[in-house]
C-alpha cells in the first residue's frame, strides 16, 4: 500500500479550491474597504492553497503537529507571492502595504484552517468509500457555509455601505466602500439625518410602529378566543373550521386589493390608517388562529377542567389558565404579525396617499425615483430593516419555535 | 306491574344542554373573526368577481356630483333695478347618470325675488328646486330674476356668499346594472396572454423547488455544530425577516448596470464580463449549447433567483426542526451497519423529510404564485417578468381599467383553486 493514497490527492484538490477561494474573497473584501483596484490572483491562491493542502495531509493525523499549520501557512504565503510576482493581491506591494500584508496574512490563516477542518483526522494514505464521503461532504458544507454566507450578507452589505456614501463617490468607484471615519458623526450619517429632518421618516416610523403594533393587538384579540374555540370546545363544524382557516391565508392579496380599493375609496377609507388597521389584522387572523389553535391543543385540559370544577367560568379558565401557559405561543404569533404588518408594502402602496400617514415600506417607495440619491434610498432601506431585524434576532428562539410548531406540525 | 318504557333508552341524541352552551359559547368566540374575514376576505372575493364583469375604470371611483357655477347677471344702481341670479349646474361625470337632483339656495336678504325657474318654489329668501335626473355630463342653467333694494344699494352683497346645497343620488358606478364581458375578452385576447400565463409558471415551479432545495441544503449545513452557528441562522434568516421594499431596493442598485451599480463592476473588475449586463432589464441571451440555441430569459431568471433568495430560510426552519425532531438512535445503527454519510443522508434523512417537504412545495407554491410586490419592485413587470399578479396591477392601476384588472384577477383565483385541487386530491392525508 502505498504512503500517498485517495485522501492525500481529494484533499490537494481541495486545498487548491480554499485557496482559489480565500484569494478571491479576501481580495475583494480588501478591495471594498480600501477602494483600490485589487485583482484576485486565482491561479496563485490555487497553487499555494495546494502546496499548503499536501504540506498538511503529509503526514498522517497523529504526526501532526502544531508546528504542521504554520508550515503550511508559511509556504502558502510564499508560494503566493512568488506564484503572483510578488503582487498576492494584484497591486505592487508598495501601495496600501500594511493593509497587504494583513489581508494577505489573513488569506493564509484562513486557507489553512479550512484545509485543516476539512482533512481533520484523514490520512494521506487511500481509504474506503466511508472517509472519502466524509472528506467531500466537509469540504462542500465548508464551502456551502461560505457561500451562503456571503450570498446572503452581501445585499445588506451594500446597503449599509450605499447610505453611508453619497452618489458622485458611488457613481465613480462603485467597489469603494472605505468609510472615512474621519469626517464625523454628522457627516457620516448625513443620509440618515436628512430623512429625518427633511423627508418626514420620523412620522413613517411612528406610523409604521403605530400600525403594526395595533395589528399585532387586534389580532390576539380576535384570534384567542377563536382559536380556544376551533381547540377545545366541542360545536358542528369544528373540524371543517380547523382545515379551512388556512385556505384564507391561500387567498392572493393582490385579487383582494381591487375590490377593497374600489369600496374604500367610496367609504372614504382609502387613505387612512383605519383602512389598514381593518386589512392587516383580516389577513393575520386567520394564520394566528391555526397557529395558537396548535398549541392550545398541547395544553392537557385536565388544567382546565380543575378550573372549571373549582368553579372558574370559561371566560376565566382562558384567562387565568390557558393564556399563561400559552404565553410562549402567544409571543411568537405577536412577533410574526409584527413582522407580516411591518414588512407589508402592498396596501400600503395601494391605499396610503398622504404624507402625514406613510408608513416606512411606503415612504421608502416614494423615495425610488432618480431625483432622490441613492444613499438615501439604502438609508430608508436600513431604517426599515433595523427594528424588525432586532427584534427578530432578539426572540428568535420564540419565533422559529412558534413558526415550526405551530403551522406545520412535525 | 307496568313495564319500564324503554323507548327513550340509550345514548342521548341530539345536544344536551350542556352542549348546546358550549356550542352557543363557541360561535360567540368565533363570531368576530367571521365577520371581519368575511368583509375582508369573502366579500371583496365576490366583489371582484363583480367587477370584473363591469366597464368600470379607475377615475369612475370618484362619485360624481353636481357642480354649480352661481352668478349675478345684470347692474343693480337703483332702487327696483332687476337682475337675474344665474346658477349654472353641470353633472361632473361624463359616464354616469344623477337621479333626482334637489337643489336649495338662500337669497341675500337685500334682494327680492321676482320670478323663479319653473321647477323652483321661493319661500321667502329661500330657494328650492327639484331638477329631476341629470344625465351624464348634463348641464343647464336655473335662472332666479330679483329685484335690489336700498339695503342692497347701501352695502351690496355678493350672492356667491351663501354655498347654493343639493341633495341628490349619484349612480353607483359599482352597483349599477351595466354588465359586460368586454373585461374577459380584453384579457384573453390580449397578445401578451399566454406568455404571462407561462412567466408565472415558471416563476412559480422554479422559485419554489429552488427554494425548497436551497432550504434543504442550508438545513444541512445548520445541523452541524460550530462557533457561530447561532449568528449564521440569524443571518439566514434574515432575508426572509427584513422588508420587501428594503431588501428589493437593495438588490435593484446591486444588480445596476449603469454606473454604480456594484455586482456589475465587480464582475468587470473580476474579469468575469466585459461590459455591464442589464440583469433586471434584458429579457433573454440567445445561447448556444452544442449547435442548438435557445433563448434563456434573463431578467425573470434574476427575478426567480431573489425568490429563492428570500424564502430559502422558511424551507430552512421547516426542515430543520424535522431533522432535529428525528431520533439520533436510526443514525447510530445505520453507522454501526457502515452506511456511509450519504447512504444516511439518501436512506434515512431524506424519506424522514419526504413529508414536510411535500406540505412546503404545495404551501410555497400556491405563495410564489400569489407573489406580487417581490417583482413588482424588481422589475415592474418589465423584460418578461409580467406574471399574471402584476398584470392585475398593470390592467387596474397602471391601464387605469379595474374591470380588465379584476378580470385577470379572476384568472389568478382561478388557477388558485385549479392547484389547490389538485394537490389536496393527490396529497397523503396526515401531512399537513
Amino acid at each position: 500500500m502505498s504512503r500517498f493514497g485517495n485522501i492525500f490527492y481529494l484533499s490537494v484538490l481541495f486545498g487548491a479550491l480554499w485557496g482559489a477561494v480565500w484569494v478571491i474573497i479576501i481580495t475583494l473584501l480588501a478591495l471594498f474597504i480600501s477602494g483600490l483596484t485589487f485583482q484576485p490572483q486565482v491561479t496563485a491562491g490555487a497553487l499555494a492553497g495546494l502546496i499548503a493542502a499536501a504540506l498538511l495531509v503529509f503526514h498522517p493525523p497523529a504526526k501532526r503537529t502544531l508546528g504542521m499549520p504554520a508550515l503550511a501557512g508559511f509556504a502558502f504565503l510564499l508560494v503566493l507571492v512568488l506564484a503572483s510576482g510578488t503582487q498576492p493581491m494584484g497591486l505592487p506591494l508598495g501601495s496600501y502595504s500594511v493593509g497587504q500584508l494583513v489581508f494577505t496574512v489573513l488569506m493564509a490563516v484562513v486557507t489553512v484552517q479550512s484545509i485543516h477542518l476539512t482533512c481533520m483526522n484523514l490520512g494521506p494514505g487511500r481509504e474506503k468509500r466511508y472517509n472519502v464521503e466524509v472528506l467531500c461532504l466537509r469540504f462542500i458544507k465548508g464551502f456551502g457555509l461560505v457561500a451562503f454566507t456571503i450570498a446572503v450578507a452581501l445585499p445588506f452589505f451594500v446597503m449599509v455601505m450605499m447610505s453611508l456614501k453619497n452618489q458622485q463617490l458611488l457613481l465613480s468607484n462603485p467597489l469603494d466602500f472605505s468609510i472615512d471615519l474621519g469626517q464625523g458623526f454628522a457627516a457620516l450619517f448625513r443620509s440618515y439625518i436628512e430623512l429625518f429632518t427633511q423627508y418626514h421618516f420620523g412620522t413613517y416610523l411612528l406610523n409604521s410602529a403605530l400600525v403594526s403594533v395595533a395589528t399585532v393587538a387586534i389580532t390576539l384579540f380576535f384570534a384567542v378566543p377563536g382559536a380556544y374555540a376551533v381547540a377545545r370546545l366541542r360545536f358542528p363544524g369544528q373540524n371543517f373550521l380547523s382545515r379551512s382557516i388556512l385556505l384564507i391565508y391561500m387567498v392572493p392579496m393582490i385579487v383582494l386589493v381591487i375590490p377593497l380599493y374600489a369600496i374604500f375609496s367610496q367609504l372614504g377609507m382609502r387613505n387612512t390608517l383605519w383602512g389598514l388597521l381593518f386589512v392587516y389584522p383580516a389577513t393575520t387572523i386567520p394564520v394566528a388562529l391555526y397557529m395558537l389553535q396548535g398549541y392550545f391543543r398541547g395544553i392537557p385540559a385536565e388544567l382546565e377542567e380543575a378550573g372549571l370544577m373549582d368553579g372558574l367560568t370559561r371566560l376565566n379558565v382562558i384567562r387565568k389558565i390557558t393564556l399563561p401557559l400559552a404565553l410562549p405561543a402567544l409571543a411568537s404569533v405577536a412577533l410574526y404579525v409584527f413582522m407580516i404588518a411591518w414588512n407589508e408594502f402592498l396596501f400600503a402602496f395601494m391605499f396610503l396617499d398622504n404624507v402625514d400617514l406613510f408608513t416606512l415600506s411606503r415612504g421608502i417607495a416614494e423615495l425610488n425615483s432618480s431625483e432622490v440619491p441613492r444613499q438615501h434610498l439604502m438609508a430608508g432601506a436600513v431604517i426599515a430593516t433595523v427594528p424588525v431585524l432586532a427584534l427578530f434576532l432578539w426572540f428568535e428562539r420564540f419565533l422559529v419555535a412558534g413558526l415550526t410548531a405551530g403551522s406545520v406540525k412535525g | 306491574m307496568p313495564t319500564p318504557d324503554t323507548s327513550n333508552q340509550g345514548p342521548p341524541k341530539g345536544l344536551g344542554p350542556l352542549a348546546k352552551r358550549e356550542m352557543r359559547f363557541a360561535y360567540v368566540l368565533l363570531l368576530p373573526t367571521f365577520l371581519i374575514v368575511l368583509s375582508v376576505v369573502l366579500f371583496p372575493l365576490i366583489a371582484n368577481v363583480w367587477i370584473s364583469f363591469k366597464p368600470v375604470t379607475l377615475g369612475d371611483l370618484r362619485a360624481p356630483a353636481i357642480l354649480v357655477n352661481e352668478r349675478l347677471m345684470g347692474d343693480l344702481e337703483a332702487v327696483g333695478d332687476k337682475a337675474d341670479i344665474r346658477y349654472r349646474a353641470r353633472n361632473s361625470s361624463r359616464k354616469s347618470a344623477i337621479a333626482d337632483v334637489l337643489f336649495t339656495d338662500t337669497i341675500p336678504e337685500s334682494l327680492t325675488v321676482i320670478s323663479v325657474d319653473d321647477r323652483c318654489v321661493a319661500d321667502g329668501q329661500n330657494l328650492s328646486c327639484d331638477l329631476g335626473d341629470y344625465e351624464a355630463g348634463q348641464r343647464e342653467d336655473i335662472i332666479v330674476r330679483v329685484a335690489a333694494t336700498q339695503a342692497f344699494l347701501d352695502a351690496p352683497e355678493n350672492v356667491k356668499d351663501t354655498d347654493p346645497a343639493f341633495t341628490f343620488e349619484p349612480e353607483n358606478i359599482l352597483t349599477n346594472g351595466d354588465f359586460t364581458l368586454d373585461n374577459f375578452r380584453r384579457v384573453f385576447n390580449a397578445s401578451d396572454f399566454w406568455p404571462v400565463l407561462w412567466a408565472s409558471m415558471y416563476y412559480t415551479i422554479a422559485g419554489t423547488i429552488g427554494a425548497l432545495v436551497m432550504g434543504l441544503f442550508a438545513a444541512q449545513l445548520m445541523n452541524i455544530t460550530f462557533g457561530g452557528r447561532a449568528f449564521l441562522r440569524g443571518l439566514f434568516l434574515s432575508p426572509y425577516v427584513a422588508p420587501v421594499i428594503a431588501v428589493a431596493l437593495a438588490w435593484v442598485l446591486l444588480l445596476d448596470p449603469g454606473p454604480g451599480g456594484t455586482l456589475n463592476a465587480l464582475l468587470i473588475q473580476l474579469g468575469v464580463i466585459e461590459g455591464p449586463i442589464s440583469f433586471l432589464g434584458q429579457r433573454a441571451v440567445e445561447i448556444n449549447v452544442l449547435g442548438l440555441s435557445f433563448d434563456f430569459p434573463v431578467a425573470l431568471t434574476v427575478v426567480i433567483i431573489f425568490e429563492i433568495w428570500r424564502y430559502f430560510p422558511l424551507a430552512m426552519l421547516f426542515i430543520l426542526a424535522r431533522m432535529q425532531s428525528v431520533s439520533t438512535d436510526i443514525y447510530e445503527a445505520a453507522e454501526i451497519d457502515g452506511a456511509t454519510p450519504l447512504q444516511q443522508f439518501r436512506f434515512i434523512s431524506l424519506p424522514q423529510l419526504m413529508g414536510i417537504m411535500a406540505v412546503l412545495f404545495l404551501l410555497r407554491f400556491i405563495w410564489t404564485f400569489n407573489k406580487f410586490d417581490d417583482i413588482f419592485l424588481l422589475t415592474g413587470g418589465a423584460a418578461g417578468t409580467r406574471t399574471l399578479t402584476v398584470n392585475v396591477y398593470e390592467q387596474a392601476f397602471a391601464v387605469s381599467n379595474l374591470g380588465a384588472g379584476a378580470a385577470v384577477a379572476v384568472v389568478v383565483f382561478l388557477v388558485l383553486l385549479f392547484f389547490s385541487v389538485i394537490f389536496f386530491k393527490f396529497s397523503p392525508e396526515d401531512d399537513a
